[in-house]
């Protein structure tokens, strides 16, 4: 995919097995994608292991993982945009947190604003006010990111800023768009909707939420979608020719400002659902984004840069080890976990795990 | 006319305004160190006189947090400055000083204390002892960072420390046995604090710094710091000027030309990474004795990681007086804007009534503001990095024969 990618693939195929010396063989064992698969495995089979040592019951933690899957889903749906822009614009969007959290406000002001209780939706605590609350609110988001765009990354690559500059402009938007949510909503947390009833119900032996079940659901099919924008549409390709190779895709007639336009809109509307889901899921606070940037990050780098496949598979992954690790550890610790995870990536495979070589 | 506590302040607030003198005035040296001192003095008596005490307190309250900031700044100069490193994650570096230096000093508590207290090991170690040891871990576990991280994209590096900064703080909130977890870690010994107590210290100290009362503990505090930031500063600059400050450079600009000069790259950039980092944690080993009492929520993002790189962004990366400057000048704005919020109260009131109380986030508002207009129209700050930094070498057009060895750009 990357330069470097292609020329560690030819060196490597360029040098036989054999001649390289035991050191180098291990070393090149280490950094193949089923080595990449095997440690992931281990992990996880080592959090299992210890929260077998603890005497945790197996129901509980069966049902930690599927609540990790959801839970991936979500970081998933962040993840997603935050791997997009990194492949197009080649920079880590460190204000990508914030737009998460935006999205959950702006869902959290039209669920204020609906006028009268809206009454919940067959099995899920919700009601139509949420829906529509996020039907505005990924729209408005993707305009926001959008709008950032024009102000201040288009104009860093209008300079030809280095990718740093560009990294710690994104850190003074994620410091912008935060004051501007402490400033409207205040400090408190808040919940979409006070004190409803959240009913769970047994599935094959496993407790699940309705909720948890329709963020699933709903992260998998925007992933689909963004699938079929990516393979289907032309607006797709064009992307997929920008992130990897934005001169050339200019040189052949690829109106590049008009896809780097779109891949932030999608980003932050992607983002925006992200945020509700994860809302709907826990509370809304202020940091509630700046929480998931680094599980989001971890997700983004385990399924390699510019791969919104692998972005899905990653953040799974980090959400089921993050909450089968609270069977054992302080919930508060899920970052760390899923910073193990990340350095364990850049350790083996820093390509990832859908990157090219080997 | 003034008493006898008020010329005894003014004579210690003439220390630090002396140090800023001379660093201001860039005349030459026979006329420099002079003249600044006569000048600092003379600031100091002026503002003593002119200011109430409690001024005059503020000030130097101020000064210290600047100095403070301005090792931060330093630290991170040679980090991103001279090494280009994205560090993230200055909070997780300044918070392991601040913490391991409390628990090297402190007192391992006993009795009643005990019930509310709790930390790992508390040694009563003596002040510098303390500083050091804050200063050992924090390159400790920046050498454990960077030695995976750092020969990777530098990208990588701005996630990794993010994530680590937000995991230590993360250790000392939750970690009760380590150092007291959600609750604040009090009483952290002061330096000479006992000479306004209980006279210790040698005589005629004591009877100098008899008109004190021990509120007035950080007049003396801030000469301390003004000993480390002229320390740090000058360590800084004989790194920057040597082979090795040269070294940096070289491995940031042109990474494949300094391998091939026979330098190990890899090694260079952990060695610039582990230096800034070690600064940062003698920052945060004098924070801890400055404020007393220290707990996890200092070491949020905000204070001890984003307004430092405003700060060096604004003095200028790549230059050590920059740094110095920048990290006095954003704490003079965030300082400023504390009053203008203030001011603006009422007329936020009028717009909505919840806004009053949020008004501090407009504060933010502004840093990141600022950030964003010094990246997007001078990222080269007020003082840009000097071309040449050997004493050795000449600029072009400037030395002797045809402007030195080297034509750079």
């Amino acid at each position: 995919m990357t330069d470097a990618a292609d020329i560690a693939e030819t060196s490597r195929a360029a040098t036989d097995w054999r001649e390289l010396r035991p050191a180098e063989r291990l070393k090149a064992a280490l950094q193949t994608r089923t080595a990449m698969v095997a440690a992931v495995i281990l992990v996880l089979l080592g959090l299992w292991l210890a929260a077998e040592v603890q005497d945790v019951a197996r129901s509980r933690l069966l049902s930690l993982a599927v609540w990790g899957v959801m839970l991936g889903g979500v970081i998933g749906l962040g993840a997603i945009g935050l791997t997009l822009i990194y492949g197009v614009l080649k920079f880590p969007n460190f204000s990508h947190g914030a737009l998460v959290t935006l999205g959950a406000y702006i869902a959290f002001a039209v669920v204020t604003v609906w006028p009268g209780q809206s009454p919940a939706l067959g099995p899920f605590s919700f009601g139509w006010d949420l829906i529509v609350g996020m039907i505005i609110a990924m729209p408005l988001v993707g305009l926001a990111a959008l709008g950032l765009d024009r102000v201040v990354y288009r104009r860093l690559r209008i300079q030809k800023s280095s990718l740093v500059l560009f990294a710690m402009a994104s850190l003074a938007m994620a410091f912008l768009l935060r004051s501007l949510i402490y400033l409207a909503w205040g400090s408190d947390f808040h919940f979409y909707y006070q004190g409803r009833a959240n009913p769970s119900f047994t599935l094959i032996g496993v407790q699940v939420q309705a909720d948890q079940i329709f963020i699933l659901v709903l992260a998998f099919t925007l992933v689909g979608l963004i699938y079929l924008l990516l393979g289907r549409t032309k607006m797709g390709k064009a992307m997929r020719a920008t992130a990897n190779n934005p001169e050339l895709a200019q040189v052949r007639g690829i109106n590049t400002e008009r896809v780097i336009a779109w891949t932030w809109i999608m980003s932050g509307a992607l983002a925006a659902a992200g945020g509700v889901m994860y809302g709907l899921a826990s509370q809304l606070r202020p940091e509630m984004g700046f929480w998931l940037l680094l599980p989001m990050f971890a997700a983004v780098i385990m399924g390699t840069i510019g791969n919104p496949r692998g972005a899905l598979v990653g953040a799974i992954i980090i959400g089921v080890a993050q909450q089968v690790s609270t069977a054992f550890l302080n919930p508060a610790y899920g970052p760390a976990v899923a910073f193990v995870l990340m350095v364990l990536t850049l350790l083996l495979r820093p390509q990832g795990l859908f990157g090219g070589g080997s | 006319m003034m008493d006898a506590a008020t010329i005894v302040k003014a004579l210690l607030v003439a220390i630090p305004l002396s140090v800023a003198g001379v660093a201001l005035l860039r005349i030459r040296w026979v006329l420099r160190l002079p003249l600044g001192i006569a000048a600092g003095v003379a600031a100091a008596f002026v503002l003593a006189a002119w200011l109430e005490s409690g001024g005059l307190a503020y000030l130097v309250s101020f000064a210290t947090m600047g100095g403070i900031y301005a090792i931060l700044a330093l630290g991170l100069n040679t980090q991103w400055g001279y090494g280009g490193h994205l560090n993230f994650g200055i909070a997780g570096f300044f918070a392991i000083g601040a913490f391991t230096t409390a628990l090297f000093t402190t007192a391992e508590p006993t009795g009643t204390l005990a019930q509310y207290t709790q930390q790992a090991f508390g040694l009563e170690m003596p002040f510098l002892v303390g500083i050091a040891a804050g200063a050992v871990v924090a390159g400790i576990v920046a050498l454990l960072i960077a030695v995976p991280v750092l020969r990777l994209r530098m990208d990588f590096l701005a996630i990794a420390t993010i994530g680590i900064a937000e995991i230590i703080r993360l250790i000392f909130q939750n970690e009760r046995w380590l150092a007291n977890g959600p609750q604040p870690l009090r009483g952290i010994p002061q330096p000479g604090r006992c000479i306004l107590e209980e006279q210790c210290g040698p005589h005629w100290l004591t009877v100098f710094l008899e008109p004190l009362t021990p509120r007035d503990y950080t007049y003396l505090y801030l000469i301390v710091i003004t000993v480390f930031v002229v320390a740090v500063y000058l360590l800084a600059e004989r790194a920057v000027r040597s082979p090795w400050g040269r070294m940096l450079r070289a491995t940031r600009d042109e990474e494949s030309s300094t391998a091939m000069s026979g330098k190990n790259v890899p090694w260079v950039r952990i060695q610039s990474f582990v230096f800034g980092a070690v600064i940062m944690g003698i920052a945060g080993g004098l924070y801890a004795h400055y404020t007393v009492t220290i707990d996890y929520s200092h070491f949020r993002p905000l204070f001890a990681t984003f307004m430092v790189w405003v700060m060096l962004m604004l003095g200028g990366s790549g230059n050590n007086a920059g740094a110095v400057l920048g990290a006095f000048i954003v704490w003079a704005v965030w300082s400023g804007t504390a009053f203008m919020v203030g001011a603006l109260e009422p007329v936020l009131g009028a717009i909505s009534e919840d806004l009053p109380s949020r008004a501090s986030y407009l504060r933010w508002l502004f840093v990141a503001l600022l950030l964003a207009g010094i990246v997007l129209f001078r990222p080269q700050g007020i003082m840009p990095e000097e071309k040449v930094v050997s004493r050795h070498a000449f600029a072009p057009g400037e030395g002797p024969g045809e402007g030195g060895a080297q034509h750079q750009g």
